[in-house]
């Protein structure tokens, strides 16, 4: 009992600490449920992080319901998850409600419009994060080897799935199984 | 009555679904919601759908799971809230209780991960096509500053790696700041 409380606040902090999500959430939990409790080993974190990114969900869920499972089975998942999208969630309706009520103020209209086009530049950052990691299998980018690393069938993919969503308005889901048909094709041979 | 559990319903169904098919980061939720919120049912507006990112975006906590609670939200009020967000828990809580007695073999399994590298570029495609839309709708303003935002707010992040929270709220003091002195030199 003591540690699926212990799950719900220590993910708590990371739900609350972690803003704008995805990759930046790693070191926080890292440095949680490795460094500071001991509970799971930095090689077990690291299949850890392998595994939430090769499952569906988003990852700050993933990885939060695996190290639950690890150190609270299912109770412990449960805790671990809620503790991690508690705060996020309240604060997000807070806010979405207060620029819903205070729709016809100045100030508070230009304030979500700079958060619009900051988060779609933020939004932006991330996807450049994605589209490397699919085109060359990394993060970081050399300009020298740009060509030469380049995935080409990873290319072939993208092209072909943009060309569907911007022709046809392909459904998001068919786009997801359709490109992992793709891999299943391409990449086992 | 039988309306809102109809509603309930499909809240619950639908956010399942989309959170089943999350692959590649909670981003790739913005356009799901989309599809299945704005242009399937029409419960709010593209312009809508921006803002509640935005939120989404700007607070502590998965961009998916937020938006996805917003989206609720807007639909259904607070029991939408709740709806939405035991069925975005619920696939992976299952799948991950699934696989973790035996991750390992999943890990090295080739063919999941020849199917994954596909799913990574479709991902990509999907947040390039909805980039583009939300672009084009910001860039319609016609306002330098917050067309300006987009391309500096991305460099700070990717290449210069300033904390997120420091990038919004500069951003958000840049816009007062500018309507501020719009006010003064109008009443002067």
């Amino acid at each position: 009992m003591n540690n699926i409380w212990r799950l719900f606040f220590i993910f708590f902090k990371i739900g609350l600490l972690s803003i704008g999500g995805g990759y930046a959430i790693i070191p926080l939990i890292q440095e949680q449920v490795v460094e500071n409790t001991g509970w799971i080993s930095g090689k077990a974190f690291t299949d850890i992080i392998t595994i939430s990114q090769m499952t569906p969900g988003p990852l700050a869920v993933n990885t939060s319901t695996f190290v639950g499972l690890q150190i609270g089975g299912i109770p412990g998942a449960i805790a671990a998850t809620l503790g991690c999208i508690f705060c996020g969630v309240v604060i997000s309706l807070f806010l979405y409600n207060f620029f819903q009520t205070h729709q016809n103020s100045a100030y508070v209209l230009e304030v979500l419009n700079g958060l619009k086009s900051a988060s779609l530049g933020l939004i932006i950052s991330a996807a450049f994060t994605i589209i490397l990691i699919a085109l060359y299998g990394n993060k970081t980018f050399e300009a020298g080897t740009l060509f030469t690393t380049l995935n080409r069938t990873a290319l072939f993919i993208f092209f072909c799935m943009l060309l569907l969503l911007r022709k046809r308005k392909t459904n998001p889901i068919i786009i997801i199984l359709l490109s992992g048909i793709a891999g299943f094709i391409f990449y086992l041979s | 009555m039988r309306k809102s559990k109809r509603i309930y319903f499909w809240l619950f169904a639908i956010n399942l679904f989309i959170s089943a098919f999350t692959f590649g980061g909670g981003y790739v939720v913005v356009p799901m919601v989309r599809r299945y919120f704005v242009e399937k049912k029409q419960h709010f507006s593209e312009e809508d759908l921006i803002n509640m990112a935005a939120v989404a975006q700007s607070t502590p906590g998965a961009i998916a799971i937020n938006l996805s609670a917003l989206a609720g939200y807007r639909v259904a009020g607070i029991p939408g809230v709740f709806i939405s967000c035991i069925a975005a828990i619920l696939p992976p809580l299952i799948i991950l209780g699934f696989i973790s007695a035996f991750y390992t073999v999943f890990i090295s399994n080739t063919i999941v991960a020849a199917i994954l590298k596909g799913m990574e570029a479709g991902v990509a495609a999907l947040m390039v096509d909805i980039i583009m839309d939300m672009c084009s709708m910001i860039l319609k303003k016609h306002s330098l500053l917050l067309s300006a935002m987009i391309p500096i707010s991305f460099m700070a992040n990717f290449i210069l790696g300033i904390n997120v929270a420091v990038i919004l709220v500069v951003c958000c003091l840049l816009c007062i700041a500018q309507i501020f002195f719009k006010r003064r030199t109008k009443n002067e």
